[in-house]
């Protein structure tokens, strides 16, 4: 390639994108006046292609001077109270409250504490509704109310729904669940079970309870309802069983089901109709649930929806994505996978599709997309676009406009292997093909690991710093391919894993991203993946916990430490801020460690196997040194 | 006289091996019984007798167990306990039994399940084929006598396997005092 060659690609460059263009026909002038100048652009194109060589992975790029930019967009307005685990409806979980800011944080005081009794995994986001907590708990899941007007927030009343013992052996990743959800004088929450329960705030009463899904076909219920309008919306887990993934709207004083919709099947099962306008060509054809999928591997073949929802009220659109594939050996299920590991936006009313987009056309690592939508309005390229950020398990931060599903950035926030990026005019992702796992080999290094870049650990957005923040994962995995043979209520998983932290040594991080430049601006390295959620607030604080029971709170501009205090298990909750009675802000957190990061302990699992909890345990051998299991909710204030 | 010795023993070597060899494709019917020898307590109030633990014939038997490794990952065992460090399930790796270790423990909580999410596998696994597994499973935690356990799986450990890497060359013995020859490339 000689000098007049680049300088033609140049001009192929110049047509693609005509912002850059007077800075193109200034380099092809250098080029003529200077032909020297041609052997340091190739040095320096050396350097930039052994970066990006695919055994070598990509590293997430870093802001060098970056000033904060307060969000130009609207907030929903805080009450004080925290009604849903998300905070509000565009999941940003931001508190505008602000007594307890940078200066002051360092003096937190605990407030109260109230122990659950259980020893597995605390997931769960407390709310706060009419100066009264209600905490939903792991397996058995019960729901408790405690009084906050009264000293040390006594219990006002328990709700036991009773869930069925055995549904504890069809939980792939602990008996977690995730939260409830407020409204219309009732909390909503999932039972392990496959029950939604309607349990009257006020006095603790059943109002109704609708059974949804099947233990003994694997199925279970750990996500956390989004009520929107008039409908409760859940959906269920269960990708590790081969069940097969939907979303259910019911009726929040009925129960009643209103709609479902599969993520596997016929269009008709899968709620697509005539105003189904995806943005990419591989997304549009009829019954692609059924044709990209072996004979009958549907019926089987997960996506799942455990995770998040959010609603955009303008738009009239409700977003959630859709789990991995199952079983996770990908041999056995040729094809797109559809509508698997990618992000829905459907009419909540009908449940009609309106847009899809798939992060991982036929999954290979278990990257689910169930990730929380954080809907900002943002401004990309000079126009202000309604957006959703998504930071997907396989490493990208995608920016998609969710009015139409066209992906406009996916940068990667964590170390990347897997894939090269993703093609924006396409939106498929470029693959590595010496990291796609085989059928009887084990495939080393493959990063980031089935869990992710990141998992469920939901992130923060706070409007006045412009960044979000990102509780996330470092971990890489070998992987192996092997037979799947589909029991009903069995595992459906057909691989061995074995994970490990990935570059570095440390196998968590929590990082703030700006996602208008796409970059890093600062982060924080963990032992452990950091699997907690995250809480940002109008003081600039952001709060989040880590897996050997520190709960941090740090300086939401630069990361630096004000304050931390060791609970007495790991933290795998997710931090609420609220207003108490007393007009105090407070600060709430479960710890009680487990989960899937946190099985080795909960569990009592030997890592001795490295393939112990689907791999996970290997990376987390030494966390039952650190920590032990129990739940306890913990609140803080300022003295 | 001597030749009597030698045949005895080459017999009773012969016998020795043929358990552990065999391969029994008609099980015996005796099999089918399990339940009498449960007990899942070593509490017996007035001193009430004690169950005798039942024997499992697999449990000589190498062919048995590695055939209960094999279904132990057919019937998704594999799923919730892994290679025996846990997961959804408890691990059966260590020591640490919650339903109890003998056999007749193992082949209960197969076949009947347990309460808090271990499924009951009656009517899905044949018998034969449950003590196959409950075999292997003893044989994860060292219950079992060595020559009819397997290693333990570990071809996920980065590090090649001991069979595939190059032997190393044998210190030739020489007798005291001679040197030691000179290298010759």
């Amino acid at each position: 390639m000689g000098a007049g060659e680049v300088a033609s690609l140049l001009r192929r460059r110049m047509s693609a994108s005509p912002q850059i263009a007077p800075l193109i026909r200034f380099g092809q002038v250098l080029l003529r006046t200077f032909p020297g100048l041609f052997y340091c652009l190739v040095l320096l194109s050396g350097c930039s292609d052994s970066r990006n060589h695919i055994s070598q992975g990509k590293h997430p790029e870093q802001e060098s001077n970056y000033q904060s930019q307060a969000y130009k967009g609207k907030m929903e307005p805080d009450d004080g109270q925290w009604i849903r685990p998300a905070k509000d409806l565009a999941s940003t979980r931001y508190s505008s409250l602000d007594q307890i800011n940078t200066g002051n944080a360092k003096t937190l005081k605990l407030a109260w504490t109230f122990s659950t009794g259980l020893v597995r995994g605390h997931e769960a986001a407390p709310l706060v509704v009419n100066n009264t907590m209600y905490l939903v708990t792991p397996w058995p899941n019960l729901l408790y109310a405690l009084d906050l007007t009264k000293p040390g927030a006594p219990v006002k009343w328990t709700f036991d729904p009773q869930p069925a013992p055995e549904s504890q052996g069809v939980a792939c990743c602990d008996v977690v669940n995730r939260g409830a959800a407020y409204a219309a004088g009732k909390i909503f929450y999932n039972t392990l079970d496959d029950y939604t329960v309607a349990v009257d705030a006020n006095t603790g009463k059943l109002v109704w309870k609708m059974r949804l899904g099947d233990i003994h076909k694997g199925e279970t219920m750990t996500m956390a309802p989004l009520v929107v309008k008039d409908k409760v919306i859940v959906g269920n887990s269960g990708g590790e069983f081969g069940v097969r993934g939907w979303v259910t709207a019911l009726d929040v004083n009925s129960g009643k089901i209103v709609w479902r919709a599969y993520s596997t099947g016929p269009d008709s099962d899968v709620l697509i109709g005539p105003n189904f306008k995806p943005f990419y060509a591989q997304d549009r054809g009829k019954d692609l649930g059924v044709s990209s999928w072996p004979p009958d591997a549907w019926k089987i073949g997960g996506g799942t929806m455990w995770g998040w929802m959010s609603y955009d009220p303008d738009l009239n659109l409700l977003y959630h994505g859709t789990a991995n594939p199952g079983p996770w050996n990908p041999d056995v299920r040729p094809g797109d996978n559809k509508w698997t590991a990618g992000i829905f936006a459907r009419n909540p009313d009908t449940g009609e599709a309106r847009w899809y987009y798939q992060y991982n056309p036929h999954d290979l690592y278990d990257y689910d997309g169930i990730n929380e939508n954080v809907l900002l309005d943002l401004p990309i390229n000079g126009q202000t676009r309604k957006v959703l950020i998504n930071a997907e398990r396989n490493g990208h931060m995608y920016v998609i406009d969710r009015t139409s599903g066209e992906v406009l950035s996916a940068n990667p926030y964590g170390y990347v292997n897997t894939a090269t990026g993703v093609d924006l005019k396409t939106g498929i992702t470029q693959a590595v093909e010496e990291k796609k796992p085989r059928f009887g080999a084990v495939v080393r290094e493959i990063c980031p690991a089935a869990p992710g870049a990141k998992d469920w650990q939901p992130m923060a957005f706070s409007p006045r710093t412009g960044l979000l923040y990102v509780p996330h994962n470092n971990l890489c995995m070998d992987m192996e391919g092997v037979d799947a043979n589909y029991i009903a209520g069995t595992p459906y998983v057909a691989a061995n894993v074995r994970m490990y932290a990935g570059p570095g040594g440390h196998a968590g991080e929590f990082t703030a991203w700006d996602p208008v430049a796409g970059k890093e601006v600062w982060k924080i390295k963990d032992r452990f993946p950091v699997w907690s959620g995250a809480l940002a607030t109008a003081g600039d604080v952001v709060f989040f916990g880590t897996l050997d029971g520190w709960f941090k709170a740090v300086d939401a501009h630069n990361g630096s430490e004000l304050w931390q205090f060791k609970c007495g298990s790991g933290i795998i909750g997710q931090p609420i801020s609220y207003r108490g009675p007393d007009g105090k802000q407070y600060i709430a957190i479960f710890s009680g460690v487990g989960g899937w990061a946190g099985a080795i302990v909960a569990g009592r699992l030997d890592a001795r196997d490295p393939t112990a909890a689907l791999g996970f345990a290997n990376a987390m051998k030494d966390l039952p040194q650190y920590t032990t299991k129990g739940g306890t909710l913990y609140v803080f204030t300022l003295p | 006289m001597k030749i009597h010795l030698i045949l005895s023993t080459v017999l009773l070597l012969v016998l020795v091996a043929c358990t552990r060899e065999t391969r029994d494709f008609q099980q015996p019917a005796a099999l089918s019984e399990p339940a009498s020898g449960v007990h899942m307590s070593e509490l017996h109030p007035g001193g009430a007798p004690v169950p005798k633990p039942i024997t499992n014939p697999f449990e000589s038997n190498a062919y048995g167990v590695s055939e209960g490794k094999r279904l132990y990952e057919s019937y998704n065992c594999v799923g919730c306990h892994a290679h025996g460090g846990g997961g959804i399930g408890p691990p059966l790796i260590d020591l640490k039994w919650i339903y109890g270790a003998e056999p007749a423990n193992v082949y209960a909580t197969i076949v009947e399940g347990r309460p808090n999410g271990m499924p009951s596998f009656r009517g899905k696994i044949p018998e034969n084929q449950v003590w196959e597994i409950v075999a292997y499973v003893r044989s994860l935690s060292g219950q079992l006598s060595k020559d009819v356990s397997g290693g333990r799986e570990d071809h996920m450990y980065g590090k090649k396997a001991e069979s595939s890497t190059p032997k190393e060359n044998p210190k030739i013995s020489r007798p005291l005092g001679n040197p030691v020859p000179e290298h010759k490339q």
